[in-house]
Formats: C-alpha cells, structure tokens, sequence
C-alpha cells in the first residue's frame, strides 16, 4: 500500500522558558500511515499528540528525524505549500478556523489562495458543502450557525482544497454531543467514500471505536499502538495511563476479575449483550 | 440556599424580525444543599437559564428568588447577588486576566472591600480546595500553566466569593480524562464539604448519572423532564428524541432487560451494572 504520511525517529525540543531550559516533546517517534487509513492518536494533554500533528502538515519541523507527507520532506522549504494542501488541518475551536461572513466564501478561501480558476472554485465549493451537509446554508452567515455546524464548514474549508489527509486537532473537544456525532460521521464519510486519509486527535474513546488502528501517546512517546480492539482490550493499562476506555470494555474488565469469563475486546454494547447471554 | 422561578419567560431582541422566546414559563424549585445537572441540546436554553440566576439578564416576564431575596424585585444590589451566586462560565481560563494566579484570585475578594488578610485566607483556601499548591504557583503567571491548571485558577477565582450557590456551565468541556476527573472531583469534595447549592451544565451523561442528585432537562426554552438520574435515565427514546442521550452502561442494561426481565435496568455507573450482572449471572447458575 502507497504510504501517506511517514514520520522517522522524529525528536521535537523546545524552549520551555526564557532561561532557554529545552523540553523534549517528541521523542524518536516512528508512525506510518497507509493511503486511505484512518488513525486516532490518543493521550494526554502535553503528552505530545498536537506536536505531532503539527509536524505533519510543516507548521513545526523535527529536530531530528525526517516526516514525508506522500514523499515530500516537510524540512524542504520549497514544498512546503504542497505538504499544507496535500494534509489539511482542522483545530479545536471553529470560531478561530473561519474567516469569512458568508458560509461559501468561507469554503472558497483556501482554493483561492491556491490560485484556482473562479469557475473551478465554485465546482469545488458547493461539492464540498454537499460532502459536510451543509450546502443549505452557503449563503448563511458563519455566526449564526452551531459549534457542530461550524466545524464541519471548517472541514469543508479544508476539502475544497482537495487534500490527500485530513489531520484534525481535537475536532469535537468543544461540541455537543450531537454536534460530535455529525462532525465524526462526516469524518467516517470523507475516509470511506473519499477514500482521504484520517489522523484524528481525541479525547472521545466512542471515536477511535471506529478508526482502523489508534496510536497512544504518554509523555512524547508511543505506549501503545494496535486496532481499537487491540488497545482498548489493555484496560489496565490505558486507566494506569488515566485515559478512558468505553464503559462496557470496562465492565467486561471488571467482570473477568470476579472470574467471568469474557473475551478481553469487547467494545459495543451490542458485543456485551450476545457475549453475557451466551453465559446463561 | 435555595432557588424558586416562577413562570420566568426571556425573549431575546423583543419586537424584530430575530425575536427568539429563549425561555417559556420555567417554574422550577431548587433546594439548599441539592446537587442539579442541567442537561440540553445547544440552544435550549440552559446557558439563558443560568445567567439568570446571578443577575446577569433580567426576565421579560417572571420572578426568580434566591435564599430570601427576590432578584427580579426593583433596587436589588447585584453585588449582593454574586456573594451568593458564583458562575463559572464555559471555558473561564479565557477570563484570566491578572499577572499572578494570586492576584487574579483576589480580584473577586477585592471587589467585596475585604480586609488584606481576609483576602489572603481567601486566596490560600480557594487554591487548596482546587488543589493547586500555594507557594510554588501563587507568583506564577496564570498563562504559562497548563490548560487544566487555568481552569482551576479561574474556578479558585469564584471559590474565594465563598458563595452558597455554584453554578458551573461545562466545567470540563475541552479538558482531557485525567483533567475531567480531578475537577469533578473537587466539584464533588466541596459539594460534600459544605453541603453547597450546585448547579452542574454539562454534555456528558456518564459524568452526570456518577455525580447529581436531581436531573433537570431542558429543551426548546421549557422544561422537558426532571428527577432522580435513575427515573429520568429510563426515558432513553424520549431523551433521544431532543438530541440527548444516556450512559453506555444503561442502555446496556436497558437491552440486557429486554432479553431477561429478571434484571434491575435502573444501573447508572459500571460498579452498579457489575453488582447486578454478578447476582444476574449467579442466580442463574443457581436456578
């Protein structure tokens, strides 16, 4: 399979004060992600994870190590505007991400800055807003619509640029329960339908349940790395870390300690339901 | 300290065409020492609700006391309102401001013409509660903490107005699992400590079921539903039909039921659903 993203043995320091004292952000860090694979980084605040995204899209550089976005080095100056269109970033707070007052001119800023022919722009717009499902609101000011909404004309912003990867920052971390749900699916749709490449950053267990494989961070290392089955079935590990798991991985973890027995990597309350009925 | 609304209508930018009715007829008691969660879709009227309670929108039409002092009445002193009603806002670390997490701290206290040294113990016993450590980050700067610790200084900030009543609107919206955890556990210590009014907004049903003793629901500016978790928890269509949902782990038990009734659905955290699976399991076997 071609290969997305590659990030090799990559150290990130920075001055963590005026004294010049340095942190070690990174640390020899090795990630592949395939074309079309859908990966969710998880992990603490400062454990690294935003660092990381960073680097994938150029707006910070290793201090060692090299990261290749479809084979361009992201030290290499020169491609660095073809790294940002290729892996587009979508951040935490959608009142910080929009720049325009009208939804479709907000959608239109990225291809334009590209140089893209008017014609082919308003192509690009509306076929975006139709893939996030916001089309109705194209001419709707940015300020009348919710946190969810919002962000998904971020993230229609960022397609309109017709990117390879989408690596998004905490999409959800400010959204309503609803708002997440609409901004996840559209994740999901982008990655099967589109086939665009995912690296999602998160705190909601339910959406690295269904990424292809979640990488987790501790103090700018990997500790963990596998499919959502693999790494939620470490529960004793992932609480040690203080991450969540979903409450019925939880449960089937505390109900093999009193001796049911359970496999390891349940994840949906569906799986819990047939695995506990088949024990009467 | 307790609350009563009666019939409290708001309706934003009255008489033009962007006329919303953000609250319709609330009648609501809350009593002293009664631990709510506020639950409702974006736009239900919750935050509307809250910024009631200290005063900082007045009703179109309605009354709302708090203890013994109509608030709504004419000549209220707001200050007066804010000893008794603290509101930590969504996301209040942005409304850091001072040099020193002391002096941001004291800022409220101040206000209130306080002694120095009243001021002082106020600012030593704020930063304890939320467990920052006094000599190590009094003279830092709010800004090169952590975002979990701002957060803490900002809720340290409402804390020293000692008020009876907290309000707190998604205290950990944005902030990771461990971050989550010590903040609602503080919530919680102080809840237990000083038997205190609080008023929780928050998204997340886990946190609420773990945490409330009263479940207050809004949506579309009224009052949809309120109880105790476990009765209002049961009503998962009617919940899901207005945008909300309830805990994992009792929707779990929800379908385990509807397979074997011989099981109590009413489970709202892990521990719980453990307990009753066990004796649901064992009394099979029994059986």
């Amino acid at each position: 399979m071609e290969k997305m993203i590659k990030v090799q043995g990559v150290t990130f320091l920075y001055e963590s004060n005026d004294q010049g004292d340095l942190v070690k952000a990174l640390k020899d860090i090795n990630i592949d992600v395939k074309k079309g694979e859908f990966v969710t980084i998880i992990g603490h605040n400062g454990s690294g994870k935003s660092t990381l995204a960073k680097h994938i899209n150029a707006l910070l550089k290793p201090s060692e190590g090299d990261v290749w976005v479809k084979g361009m080095n992201t030290k290499d100056d020169e491609e660095t505007w073809n790294i940002r269109q290729t892996a587009g970033m979508v951040f935490q707070n959608p009142d910080n991400q929009i720049v325009a007052t009208i939804v479709e001119e907000d959608v239109a800023f990225g291809p334009e800055n590209l140089g893209v022919p008017s014609a082919e722009i308003r192509v690009r717009v509306e076929e975006a807003l139709k893939t996030v499902g916001m089309l109705e609101f194209r001419e709707k000011g940015p300020h009348l619509l919710s946190g969810g909404q919002k962000q998904r004309i971020a993230i229609a912003g960022v397609i309109a640029m017709k990117p390879d990867c989408i690596v998004l920052d905490e999409p959800t971390a400010m959204l309503d329960p609803s708002g997440r749900k609409d901004v996840i699916d559209t994740i999901q749709k982008l990655n099967r339908e589109e086939n665009i490449t995912v690296v999602n950053i998160t705190h909601f267990m339910e959406e690295a349940v269904v990424s292809d494989r979640v990488i987790v961070m501790e103090d700018g290392d990997i500790v963990l790395e596998g499919t959502p089955r693999e790494v939620f079935s470490q529960v004793g590990k992932l609480k040690t870390l203080g991450l969540d798991v979903p409450q019925v991985t939880d449960l089937a973890f505390e109900l093999r300690k009193e001796g049911i027995e359970l496999p390891e990597d349940i994840l949906t309350v569906d799986e819990m339901v047939m695995q506990l009925c088949q024990l009467k | 300290m307790s609350i009563k609304i009666e019939n409290l209508t708001y309706i934003y930018n009255p008489k033009s065409p962007f006329e919303t009715k953000a609250l319709d007829g609330i009648n609501l008691e809350i009593n002293d020492g009664e631990f709510i969660g506020l639950i409702g879709h974006t736009g239900s009227g919750k935050s509307t609700l809250i910024q009631h309670l200290n005063g900082l929108i007045k009703p179109t039409s309605g009354k709302i006391t708090v203890g013994d002092l109509v608030i709504t009445g004419e000549k209220v002193k707001l200050a007066d309102l804010r000893k008794k009603v603290g509101l930590v806002f969504q996301y209040p670390e942005h409304q850091l401001f001072e040099e020193t997490v002391y002096k941001d701290i004291a800022f409220g206290p101040k206000n209130l013409n306080l002694s120095e040294s009243e001021i002082d113990e106020r600012v030593r016993e704020s930063m304890e509660l939320v467990k920052l450590d006094f000599d190590t980050l009094k003279d830092r700067s709010p800004f090169e903490l952590s975002g979990g610790q701002r957060r803490r200084v900002a809720i340290a900030g409402v804390l020293a107005m000692k008020p009876d009543i907290l309000i707190l609107d998604e205290p950990t919206a944005g902030l990771d699992p461990r971050g989550r955890d010590e903040i609602l556990d503080q919530i919680k210590f102080l809840h237990q400590k000083y038997e205190n009014t609080v008023i929780l907004v928050s998204h997340s049903m886990e946190d609420i079921a773990k945490l409330v003793d009263r479940i207050i629901v809004m949506h579309g500016g009224k009052i949809e539903l309120h109880g105790v978790p476990r009765e209002v928890f049961k009503q998962s269509k009617r919940l899901e039909s207005i945008g909300l949902g309830i805990p994992q782990i009792t929707y779990l038990m929800e379908k385990l039921k509807k397979v074997d009734t011989n099981i109590a659905e009413e489970v709202l955290t892990v521990d719980e659903a453990k307990i009753e699976i066990l004796r649901w399991i064992r009394s099979n076997k029994d059986a």
